[in-house]
């Protein structure tokens, strides 16, 4: 790792009342400045690896409010992230990690077989069983967390079901490229349905590659830095088949990953793939005017919770919000500290529960709080972790992807 | 440190709050001060006053050194200690009371300022001390600084606020002074020692202050200097011209940049300094006041003059200019800055100072502050792994102190002196300032046991 970054927090502490964890335990080694003075503790031999250091920097979820606190360009965060992903690169893949992240992951065919028990498990009314019987607190905490995190799955992934390509609804304005999302494919299909069909509805021909694969981003967590490089390679020779405009997604993670494919791969054809990227709402926004034209009135109260992967990650804010104005009748409540992360944060939810929990709750208690009946986000790890959150303490406020209300909206 | 005395401090706060492992003495070993360092023996976080008084009994019978601690933003050095033990205040962070008919607030040492700011003006008061640090500084931390802020010009200082103080002393005796009157002659003023004592003679545990009515209005306006100068010489003149903005703060050329390059607020990369001016007040007045100074900028060539349209256009451009010493960071690994202060109508011949020094020792120097005030932070962009221009750079605020004295100013406004302004205290206060200074620490603490090594 670079030293200077480490060096270059000059330690103000403007970070600190971003940082989650740092708002949950007030602790300086739970918070930004210093987790960075820990990793450059280590470098300068002040400190050892030890189990205490790896567990303090275990807590960081990497969710990126700190780069967007710090005036001085520092990204806690991304060197934690950095760190991790070096280390673990050197301790080499473990036998689930290689299993998981070099064989499972990389193949959307075989993670959505991975998937079949999972539905059927809910569909044979195994699940209703297992939940009132209460089966699974004999099993390890962490499956027992992911089971209650589980929605109920879709029939088919909508990567199966979804033509390869939608024609653009009237004159054709040009062509995009989706990017589906392996859980948004595999868990929230019918919002990625609801982003093509705006897609094509504001003339967009959407070609949606059969043979795309992972984003690499649980790649870089697992710390395989090769296997993320790879799947880069493949979705950028994929796309690269294509004249496209933009590069579309509607999952907040995989847009900030394809962000950094010209990051990490020093190509042009990664650098070109990157810049071509868009998130949903950035497309979107390009098209108030039509959109305003064809959303029909909604007589609810909405508010939005930023994802950390599209306001800290993508810098990512106004868009989503200027469309959810758009809607007749819909009142639009800002949500305290909106951009605040929701503790899902990937697998950091199943990792560290406790600490997981505490910001959802402390998430859900500014939903409660804005009184809104709609919740929005655009993100699948938001969308999971919150619909949990919701169910369990406010089940009358209804979730949905930011594609969907605005689907919803030119249907009714 | 000796782990049956830590284990006695345990049972105090309990052992969830209270640290000596080596990862987390090593981050509670510093503050925002660069170029200092030192490690703790063990860090507390206490959760009631009652907590805080055993500690410094226990402390006290031990001989063992206490340092309180907010959120260590101060830039002096002040939160660190070298084997004692570190009181870390963030748990004792209730608003306690918000007295209207008495226009008070009372709050716990380790309540974040901008916490009170947000609720007091919920009810349409007003505390106007706002250091750049309000969002992460704690009140504590404010008054053991005597904190200044942005809007220093017309409200004054921390101090000007503080009406009462629970303070436990070193021998864990609780002392109060002062409280919600607004005269008070009974005995030594005790409330002016206490504030900005550093953490050095007592620990606050309870801080009383004083509120007033929030203005009706404000306008922000920014002004652009293509010649640094002039920036200066308008600060005199509007001040001459007996308007008293709110806010009256300068950033030069570098500091815009860094700035800009952060918060993206359209501040102009092409001219030497701009002033950021807030007057706030009764809207009739503060529409005078601002044609006011638009005239004044405008005749100290001002090159263009923008007033914010909206309330967040405002609250962008005051937010931005708080990022100011964090953005500077952008540009080198290491920040020094300095503080010294002169009467305001020296701030044209301070920064001609500046300006050589910077020349005179091949240093970059980027100058931002409380104009206003009279209260320049000149902050050298460096790298610490240049030891020759580390040597340099303190060279040069060598003799920017030395002028500042000499223009009957001071080496710090409101950051302190702590360890890191320690030696150029007795240049400013003399032998005789020293011995007064000494024989009120010796009155407070006479086994020196808080915060010791600070200030002389
Ligand atoms: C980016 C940045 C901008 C800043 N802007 C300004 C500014 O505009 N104006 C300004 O004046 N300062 C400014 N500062 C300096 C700093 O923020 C202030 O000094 C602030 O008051 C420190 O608060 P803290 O809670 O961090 O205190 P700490 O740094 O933790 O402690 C400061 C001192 O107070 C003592 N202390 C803390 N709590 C107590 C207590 N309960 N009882 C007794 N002693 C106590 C400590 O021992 C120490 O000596 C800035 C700093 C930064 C990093
Ligand atoms: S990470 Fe940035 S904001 Fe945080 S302490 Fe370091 S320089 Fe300051
Ligand atoms: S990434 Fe999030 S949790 Fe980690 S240090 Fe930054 S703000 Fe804190």
């Amino acid at each position: 790792m670079d030293y200077v970054k480490l060096i270059n927090c000059m330690r103000c502490g403007m970070c600190l009342p971003a940082c989650p964890t740092y708002k949950e335990t007030f602790l300086e080694t739970a918070s930004p400045r210093g987790r960075v003075a820990l990793i450059r503790k280590l470098q300068e031999g002040e400190l050892d690896q030890s189990e205490r250091l790896l567990e303090f920097l275990s807590l960081c979820l990497d969710c990126q409010a700190c780069a967007s606190a710090c005036p001085c360009g520092v990204n806690a965060g991304e060197l934690v992230a950095e760190f991790t992903c070096e280390k673990k690169s050197a301790d080499g893949l473990g036998f689930m990690e290689d299993l998981i992240l070099r064989k499972l992951v990389p193949h959307p065919d075989r993670l959505e077989t991975s998937m079949v028990p999972m539905r059927l498990y809910q569909n044979s009314g195994l699940q209703k069983l297992v939940r009132t019987l209460g089966v699974l607190k004999m099993f390890p905490k962490p499956l027992e967390r992911m089971e209650g995190l589980l929605p109920s799955l879709p029939s088919r992934s909508l990567r199966q079901e979804i033509s390869e390509v939608t024609p653009a609804v009237g004159t054709e304005r040009g062509t995009v490229g989706f990017f589906l999302g392996c859980v948004m494919s595999l868990i929230f299909s019918d919002a990625s349905r609801a982003t093509i069909k705006l897609l094509s509805v504001l003339g967009y021909k959407v070609i949606t590659p059969r043979n795309q694969v992972c984003c690499g981003a649980p790649n870089m967590l697992g710390g395989d830095l090769e296997g993320l490089k790879e799947a880069a390679r493949t979705n950028i020779d994929i796309f690269g088949g294509y004249m496209v405009d933009f590069i579309v997604t509607d999952c907040g993670g995989c847009g900030a990953e394809l962000k950094k494919y010209g990051h990490h791969i020093e190509e042009e054809a990664a650098s070109e793939f990157s810049t071509k990227v868009r998130d949903i709402s950035q497309v979107l926004a390009l098209h108030i005017e039509e959109l305003q034209a064809k959303l029909k009135p909604l007589h609810q109260k909405v508010t939005y919770h930023d994802p950390c992967h599209i306001a800290h990650c993508q810098g990512i804010r106004k868009e989503p919000r200027d469309l959810l104005k758009l809607v007749p009748g819909l009142e639009y409540k800002e949500l305290d500290t909106a951009d605040a992360c929701c503790g899902s944060a990937g697998t950091y939810n199943i990792a560290k529960p406790e600490m997981s929990d505490k910001i959802l709750h402390r998430k859900l208690d500014t939903v409660r709080a804005s009184g809104a009946e709609i919740l929005v986000t655009s993100n699948p790890g938001c969308l999971l972790q919150l619909k949990k959150g919701l169910a369990d303490q406010l089940p009358h406020v209804k979730l949905m992807h930011l594609t969907e209300i605005l689907a919803q909206s030119m249907e009714n | 440190m000796n782990p049956s005395f830590t284990q006695e401090l345990a049972s105090i706060v309990g052992q969830q709050y209270i640290l000596t492992d080596r990862e987390s003495l090593a981050v509670y070993g510093y503050d925002s001060t660069p170029e200092i360092e030192s490690l703790p023996g063990a860090v507390l976080l206490p959760g009631s006053t009652d907590e805080v008084v055993r500690i410094m009994k226990l402390c006290h019978e031990a001989g063992v050194t206490v340092t309180p601690r907010g959120s260590g933003t101060n830039l002096s050095g002040g939160s660190l200690s070298a084997g004692g033990v570190v009181v870390q205040t963030s748990r004792l962070n209730r608003l306690l009371e918000i007295d209207e008919e008495n226009l008070t607030a009372t709050v716990e040492p380790g309540l974040i300022t901008s916490t009170l700011h947000r609720e007091v003006e919920s009810r349409g008061l007003f505390y106007p001390p706002d250091p750049g640090s309000m969002n992460i500084s704690t009140m504590g931390g404010n008054v053991a600084e005597n904190s200044g802020g942005l809007r220093g010009l017309k409200y004054g200082v921390t101090a000007d606020y503080v009406m009462g103080l629970e303070t436990v002393l070193a021998d864990g005796d609780m002392l109060r002074t002062g409280g919600k009157v607004v005269k008070d002659v009974a005995g030594y003023s005790l409330n002016p020692l206490l504030v900005s004592s550093e953490g050095t003679l007592g620990f606050f545990t309870g801080i009383t202050v004083k509120l007033i009515p929030k203005p009706q209005g404000k306008i922000t306006m920014l002004a652009h200097f293509p010649v640094l100068q002039d920036a200066a010489l308008a600060v005199s003149a509007i001040i001459a011209a007996k308007v008293i903005p709110a806010t009256l703060e300068f950033l030069d050329k570098v500091t815009i940049k860094c700035v800009e390059d952060y918060a993206h607020v359209g501040l102009p990369l092409d001219v030497d300094a701009v002033l950021l001016i807030e007057v706030d007040g009764h809207p009739v007045v503060i529409a005078e006041e601002a044609a006011a100074v638009a005239e004044i900028c405008k005749k100290h060539r001002s090159s263009f003059f923008q007033t914010a349209q909206t309330a967040a256009e405002a609250l962008k451009l005051t937010e931005a200019r708080r990022t100011a010493l964090s953005a500077l960071a952008r540009l080198k690994p290491t920040t020094i800055l300095e503080d010294a202060t002169v009467p305001r109508s020296c701030i044209a011949a301070m920064l001609k100072v500046i300006q050589d020094s910077a020349q005179k020792y091949n240093v970059v120097i980027g100058t931002f502050g409380h104009a206003g005030d009279g209260n320049l932070h000149p902050t050298c962009l460096t790298d610490e792994r240049d030891h020759d221009e580390i040597k340099r750079a303190h060279a040069a605020f060598e003799e920017i102190f030395d002028a500042a004295i000499a223009m009957g100013g001071t080496i710090t406004g409101e950051h302190g002196v702590g360890l890191a302004k320690k030696k150029y205290l007795p240049k400013l206060v003399g032998e005789t300032g020293i011995r007064v200074m000494r024989g009120i620490k010796q009155a407070f603490d006479p086994k020196g046991i808080l915060n010791p090594g600070k200030i002389f």
